[in-house]
């Protein structure tokens, strides 16, 4: 049997980073990917002949000292010039844009205010983003270093002068709703800049404490939050991680599934052995790092047997349910919104933030959204190659749909969403039905089998106050490390957290290589 | 037609031997245990235990809590909660356990009695359905039943326990050994005994449904007649269990998962009871706390004091390393004069580093309403204060 220096569970982009990393410094990689070729939420998928789209659909925050560390740029990743503005729509035909520090189609009041705010959260994000790509401190028995974090922490905090400091402290926690409604009065502007606040979490416009800390994670970047889409689309990512993983020496294997992690114990102790395929065959390795989410390392891959209880309960309680649907669309043409010269940025479709409120209303009972909102993106205007000549994708995250839906998901559950969803497109769109080809609709269901991760959850565990930082994704697991030596963390359920960033796995390759 | 009783629900439940209890019970001294209405004493303490130590008596045990652990992943979801390994215990044994937090703190303690090769009773002092409900989690193969009300148990204690069973018709008594399970059939009804029991003497615990109860108890006190069965309550079981040096939840360990300020639990360690956890065993929860505090070394330490004098360091005394009583070194958990002993001891939490120098124990005491106190000097045991051969004898003794 061979013997790898690192066996890495799931080529998602967090396990072909952190794969990248070991493998530069001299390590004997292998990644196992169950599906057939590597990139989980972020891989191609020809949903209609021709035609391509990936679940996650753009790209904000990704790391550029990961782009930058393994030379993705030589390997065909760029995002340059390619900034997608934010359109908000309005149902009167009109619409706004935002496109970085300016904002167009807004009375003069919001767009002063727009400065502001855009000013302060850049502050904000500065200071916090140093520390998205560190390992975070341990809460009690830490090392000088963890202190050290803490410590800094503190003191960029500080160093933010007083006015900014007291109000971090007030904003951080605050609904969106709240920080929305004490700055601006347009509603569809509020609508808009709540929405990478709420995007991929269990969090509607009046929900406390988790909006603004995911509006800073996802400004940690130079893009200060603005998105993207690389050539190939999102999958272009994927296929530069790769080649980039690949030429540093790692070994990718798809089409091999994990059946188990093994863990081989003695009067010593437990150790990770290696791995177990779904075909029976075993893979030794001096560790084994898990890019797939914690509930289905520890729960399904690892077993109980192998964990403290108090520990296993706690990631039993991990809150992992995912709110997004993904409506994918092959168009025959470029669909029309009315007023909009072109369809060529994210479009936020929410009339205003009760729209919003109330489609997380429906679902957070466990029912459908009767109104759902959501950003529509046209990944082909990006890249022609990802539909045939003359046709389009059109590609929509909706709001908020259930991983657990009353009465449980089938076919007509998700036929009726994909209709309610094309429903609200055709407000803005009139006359899209006729150009629609195909329609397929993912609930948070069809992405939780399909790309095997607990509940479709974009983040795999809810980024909420008590499951980020040293919770993540709860203690003596959120420095990438488990409780059973040469067993590892590296995905989005790890600090920082969730969207294609890379941070998780670039901490978790500096844990192991430390 | 009786009107429904309002307080139906906060009423103390009658164990199945309460109509004999209650009928003995002539001082009417009640507490409570787990919800039922539970014996202090019947007559007098000092006289009960004086039983337990010449005769012998019995103990409800009933109301302890007891759970059936059933299936083909019963044994491994025990030895992940326990420190021991269960797979040592052997077929119609029992093993005295401890169970810990992730910490290595201790849950509680309690014994594990092995019914088949797949199928467990856990006994203990305090409800423990929510720990077993997270240890259970993630095992598919296991089903864990409460039987705490389903199961009627005594236990009988003493130097004739072993001659009036005899007397009971229970053939092969004699050959059962400490911690071994015998099954047995009374007037066509399963009697399940075990020898084991909390006084540190010669004694059985015996296990019938709770139909069966009375039946259980009339004949047993007609095979005791002539040995003196008595019954004895809550307090004299405390004598009896501090005299062996078995520890009690609420004075000598508080359970972990009812204390809330750090570390005002324990270990195992702490508790001198080290030889119950088995490092040999790959996992266990607390297993990577433990193996830490093993090298640490305990913050404290259990520790048999003889007192000097005759006043028992009662009511939590201090431990002191020295006479003028400045520097503080533990605390007294239990204390009495011990008539078996014949001496006034304590079991004591000491700093593990002061465990080898002087120690002084400052007694408070009331005469006539006037509070005194005095400084006594203290001497640690290493074995344990009172431990007859016959407890340990197979056969034991006849009388």
């Amino acid at each position: 049997m061979d013997r790898y220096d690192s066996i890495i569970v799931g080529a998602g982009h967090n396990g072909l980073v952190c794969a990248a990393y070991l493998a530069r410094n001299g390590q004997r990689v292998l990644v196992l990917e169950a599906a057939p070729a590597p990139g989980g939420l972020a891989a191609d998928r020809e949903f209609h002949p021709g035609f391509h789209t990936s679940i996650a659909h753009s790209i904000g925050h990704f790391s550029s000292k990961v782009a930058g560390d393994l030379n993705l740029a030589a390997h065909g990743f760029t995002t340059a010039k390619r900034r997608l503005p934010v359109l908000g729509l309005r149902l009167n035909g009109e619409h706004l844009v935002v496109d970085g520090d300016s904002l167009a189609g807004v009375g003069a009041d919001d767009a002063a205010a727009y400065k502001n705010h855009r000013a302060r959260m850049g502050r904000f994000a500065t200071t916090l983003s140093p520390f998205w790509l560190k390992t975070m401190p341990r809460i009690s028995g830490g090392s000088l270093a963890d202190w050290t974090t803490f410590g800094r922490i503190g003191f960029n905090l500080r160093r933010m002068g007083r006015e900014d400091f007291r109000e971090f402290l007030r904003v951080a926690s605050l609904p969106a709703r709240d920080l929305m409604d004490e700055q601006f009065s347009d509603a569809v502007l509020k609508a808009v800049l709540s929405w990478d606040g709420l995007i991929g979490s269990k969090l509607a416009p009046r929900s406390p404490n988790g909006a603004v800390p995911a509006m800073l994670y996802r400004m940690a970047e130079a893009a200060r939050g603005g998105h993207s889409i690389p050539s190939g689309g999102v999958p272009g990512l994927i296929q530069s991680l790769q080649r980039a993983a690949e030429s540093l020496g790692a070994e990718i294997r798809c089409a091999a599934e994990v059946r188990r992690i093994l863990v081989g114990g003695s009067s010593a102790g437990l150790a990770v052995k290696g791995v177990q395929l779904a075909n029976g065959e075993q893979i030794e390795a001096a560790r084994v790092v898990s890019a797939v989410d914690p509930k289905r390392t520890f729960l399904d891959l690892v077993g109980v047997r192998y964990l403290d209880i108090g520990f296993t309960n706690r990631i039993r309680r991990l809150r992992c349910d995912g709110t997004v649907g993904k409506l994918h669309l092959a168009l025959s043409g470029l669909p029309e919104f009315s007023g909009l010269p072109q369809p060529n940025g994210r479009m936020i479709l929410a009339p205003d933030m009760d729209a919003i409120e109330f489609a997380f209303d429906d679902a957070k009972h466990g029912e459908l959204p009767v109104h759902p909102v959501m950003e529509i993106l046209m990944p082909s205007l990006a890249d022609a190659s990802l539909a045939p000549p003359g046709q389009h994708v059109l590609s929509a995250q909706v709001l908020y749909v259930p991983y657990r839906l009353k009465g449980g998901w089938n076919d007509a559950a998700g036929e009726r969403m994909r209709e309610r969803a094309i429903d609200a497109i055709a407000q803005y769109a009139p006359r899209i039905r006729e150009q629609i080809i195909h329609g397929e609709f993912l609930t948070p269901e069809d992405v939780a089998l399909g790309c095997r991760v607990t509940g479709g959850h974009w983040h795999h565990v809810e980024f909420a106050l008590d499951q980020m930082l040293m919770m993540r994704p709860t203690y003596e697991a959120a420095q990438y490390q488990t409780p059973i030596p040469g067993l590892y963390l590296c995905g989005a359920g790890c600090h920082p957290g969730g969207d294609l960033t890379g941070a998780p796995g670039h901490n978790a390759a500096q844990e192991i290589l430390r | 037609m009786s009107t429904p009783d309002p307080y139906a629900g906060e009423r103390l439940k009658l164990s199945p031997f309460h109509p004999r209890q209650q009928a003995l019970n002539i001082r009417d001294a009640w507490t409570s245990w787990n919800g039922y209405k539970f014996a202090e004493h019947y007559y007098e303490a000092e006289y009960e235990y004086f039983c337990v130590r010449n005769l012998c008596a019995t103990y409800d045990i009933s109301p302890m809590q007891k759970y059936q652990i059933q299936g083909p992943d019963a044994q491994t979801l025990l030895n992940r909660m326990v420190t021991r390994d269960v797979a040592k215990v052997g077929l119609n044994r029992v093993a005295y356990c401890v169970w810990c937090t992730d910490a290595g703190r201790v849950i509680d303690d309690g014994t594990i009695f092995r019914l088949a090769a797949d199928r467990f009773l856990l006994t203990c002092g305090s409800p423990c359905t929510a720990w077993l409900e997270r240890s259970a989690y993630g095992f598919a193969e296991v089903e864990v039943k409460d039987l705490s009300d389903a199961l009627a148990a005594l236990s009988l204690q003493g130097p004739t326990a072993c001659a009036v069973l005899k007397k009971l018709g229970l053939d092969g008594i004699d050959a059962v050994k400490p911690f071994d399970i015998r099954h047995f059939s009374l007037h066509g009804t399963a009697l399940m005994v075990s020898r084991t029991g909390f006084t540190g003497d010669l004694g059985y615990e015996l296990w019938i449904e709770p139909d069966r109860a009375l039946e259980l108890w009339d004949a047993l006190y007609a095979a005791g007649a002539h040995y003196g069965i008595h019954p004895y309550g809550e307090t004299a079981t405390n004598m009896a269990r501090l005299e062996a040096g078995f520890i009690m939840p609420g004075m000598e360990f508080n359970e972990a998962l009812k204390t809330v300020h750090f570390e005002h639990d324990q270990t195992p360690f702490e508790l001198n009871l080290g030889w119950l956890v088995d490092f040999n065993k790959p996992h266990f929860s607390g297993r990577r706390a433990l193996l830490e505090e093993k090298r640490r070394g305990p913050k404290y330490t259990l520790t048999k004091l003889d007192v000097e004098g005759n006043r028992p360091a009662e009511g939590g005394s201090r431990i002191y390393g020295n006479k003028r009583c400045t520097k503080a070194v533990g605390y007294v958990t239990s204390a009495m004069w011990s008539p078996a002993a014949k001496a006034n001891i304590a079991l004591a939490m000491i700093r593990t580093e002061h465990r080898q120098g002087a120690l002084w124990a400052e007694i408070y005491y009331e005469k006539e309403l006037r509070q005194y106190s005095r400084v006594a000097k203290c001497t640690p045991l290493r074995k344990p204060f009172w431990a007859p051969p016959r407890a340990r004898a197979t056969p034991p003794p006849d009388y």
